[in-house]
């Protein structure tokens, strides 16, 4: 019963769907729970907030025990906040109103979660006077956010919330969603089955296929795990956490760090020491034997062949560790030709060639 | 003249009061319960609409007499029986018209679904709370339905009144039986102004019901 860190466990049968998951993961950043319609995620998040009572279940957040053989707390009883996938606005309130209806029945008081705050984290300032059935579906759902903010949550759980949303309201809301991770001390458990999201906000991750847990663990260490499914999909890709350097106004590009090494970011990434996640597709790297002499590209990275594998009958998966990279891990995805003809093999010296393109700063 | 229809809209007051208050919470049950017993329940709730109001007024009769399953209750407030009393008349139309109170609320507390309430919870309202400050407002208009149906038609009852009732000036003479009685005894011009009278009031309820219903559905849409 570790402080920091959620235990769940929950088994079952809900008609003819059957659950048996078992995760651990520290109370803390963004977990991502991930997997196809149907793996069981919603009915794992429902089980966390208690809307759904599993019989054979554990749950224990921060060392306090929600539940656990007779001892279960009912929903409204825990400290958590629920966005759903629809925005669940209360018609018969007005927008303040609903802000409010969790804010005076919470029985702590957090600092970092007052009105001001979360009304301007989530943008919502010039919404407050509006009725609710005059809002957009994006911003139907920022003010569902605020709401779940301002009950004062220690845990919040997130049941895919841009699911319903059209791609430009999804578009409006990830960055908000983006500054709650970066700006709150609030853990986060997330569901979703669009990995781009996860790319953007996740930091640990439980992969979950037909109601089992088939992987949980760090982001940056599972999506270039070459047995689990996600880093075999079409869009795989290493997310990678960067210090922001100096920007370059006239080339409109920022120098980024990360341990030793330095990338080159198009775009100003914000102030001197902001923390960046990029995202590095692996169809955007490409291996080099002997390091270009000129080149266009400005990212080019020495590092190790740390393990590979035939993606499809044409192309090869390869996972490298770039040196002075502090054990970080990139994929590349070449074609089984090239592999054969570079004649590469498992722990040879390289140089990854990473398009400028691929890489995209968070916000 | 007057005295029939002040005792009859006391009668439909208190009635609706009381179904209010009974009604309301038997119908969240039975919208929110997954018990056996919801049908069976809802289908006992219903038998006054399909029953000959003499047939209810006859075994209500039975069960408020003086050897009536109800009498050791009575006997608690120095009763011997309900029958051809007032408080008589008020059980008896409460027990009438509940269907007319129940199935409205029961479908407008339906058709909230889980998604506020479980938003509800997730925002720290016990059951309880989430019932009064979700599910009542949100149910309104069908509260409202049903308490303008019982009301008038309690106003309307005419059988079960007259089986447990009777017809005492001032105590049990509601408007229906008092137009029967002028009819009886060829006072036409009285009937006339009474039956004409619940024509308007009728046909005024029945409008605001509608204009509500409307109103209701504008609101939802929005």
């Amino acid at each position: 019963m570790a402080m920091g860190r959620i235990e769940a466990k929950f088994s079952g049968r809900l008609g003819a769907f059957s659950l048996d998951v078992s995760f651990e993961v520290p109370a803390e950043g963004v977990t991502g729970l991930f997997g196809p319609s149907g793996c069981g995620k919603t009915t794992i998040l429902r089980c966390l907030a208690g809307l759904t009572r599993l019989k054979g279940g554990f749950l224990s957040v921060e060392g306090d025990v929600w539940q656990d053989g007779n001892v279960f707390l009912p929903p409204h009883r825990r400290p958590i906040g629920y966005v759903f996938q629809e925005p669940r606005l209360f018609p018969h309130l007005s927008v303040m109103e609903n802000l409010r209806y969790g804010m005076k029945r919470s029985l702590e008081v957090r600092a970092e979660l007052n009105l001001d705050r979360v009304v301007a984290l989530v943008g919502i300032g010039s919404l407050l006077n509006r009725a609710p059935d005059k809002l957009s579906g994006g911003e139907k759902q920022r003010i569902a956010v605020a709401r779940a903010l301002l009950s004062q949550p220690r845990l919040l759980l997130m049941d895919e919330p841009l699911s319903a949303l059209d791609r430009d309201s999804r578009g409006e809301i990830l960055p908000y969603l983006e500054a709650l991770h970066r700006q709150l001390e609030l853990p986060i458990v997330y569901v979703t089955h669009d990995f781009s999201e996860l790319e953007r906000l996740a930091d640990h991750l439980v992969l979950l296929e037909k109601g089992k847990v088939l992987a949980a663990g760090a982001l940056a260490a599972l999506v270039t795990d070459l047995s689990l499914p996600i880093a075999r999909q079409p869009d795989a890709a290493a997310a990678l956490t960067v210090s922001v350097g100096r920007y370059d106004a006239p080339y409109d590009i920022s120098e980024c760090r990360l341990g030793d090494l330095t990338l080159w970011v198009p775009g100003n990434l914000g102030e001197i020491g902001a923390i960046r996640r990029i995202v590095i597709r692996a169809s955007d790297v490409s291996l080099v034997r002997a390091r270009p002499g000129e080149s266009s590209l400005l990212n080019i990275l020495p590092a190790k062949i740390v393990s590979a594998e035939p993606a499809s009958t044409s192309q090869m998966l390869v996972v490298l560790a770039p040196e002075g990279g502090g054990g970080v891990r990139l994929l590349s995805s070449i074609t089984r030709k090239s592999w054969d003809g570079l004649g590469l093999r498992l722990g040879d010296a390289v140089f990854a060639q990473v398009k400028g393109m691929a890489l995209a700063d968070l916000r | 003249m007057w005295q029939p229809v002040v005792l009859t809209l006391e009668l439909a007051s208190l009635t609706t009061a009381l179904l209010l208050l009974l009604a309301v919470p038997l119908a969240w049950w039975l919208a929110r319960t997954k018990s056996w017993w919801a049908e069976p329940v809802a289908t006992v709730v219903s038998l006054p609409l399909v029953l000959p109001p003499t047939v209810l007024g006859f075994y209500l009769l039975i069960a408020m007499g003086p050897d009536g399953p109800l009498a050791p209750l009575l006997a608690l407030f120095n009763m011997r029986s309900l029958a051809f009393t007032f408080e008589g008349l008020v059980l008896g139309s409460v027990i009438y018209s509940l269907p007319f109170m129940v199935q409205p609320v029961r479908s407008a507390f339906k058709a909230i679904g889980d998604a506020p309430l479980e938003a509800a919870a997730t925002l720290r309202a016990s059951p309880r709370d989430v019932f009064l400050s979700v599910a009542l407002p949100l149910a309104r208009g069908g509260i409202l339905s049903g308490a303008i149906l019982s009301f008038a038609h309690t106003v309307g009852e005419f059988g079960v009144v007259l089986m447990i009732g009777g017809n005492i000036p001032g105590k049990t003479k509601v408007l229906s039986v008092a137009i029967y009685d002028y009819v009886e005894t060829l006072e036409w011009q009285t009937a006339h102004e009474l039956a004409g009278g619940m024509v308007v009031f009728s046909f005024l309820v029945i409008l605001a019901m509608m204009l509500l219903e409307k109103h209701q559905a504008k609101r939802l849409k929005a």
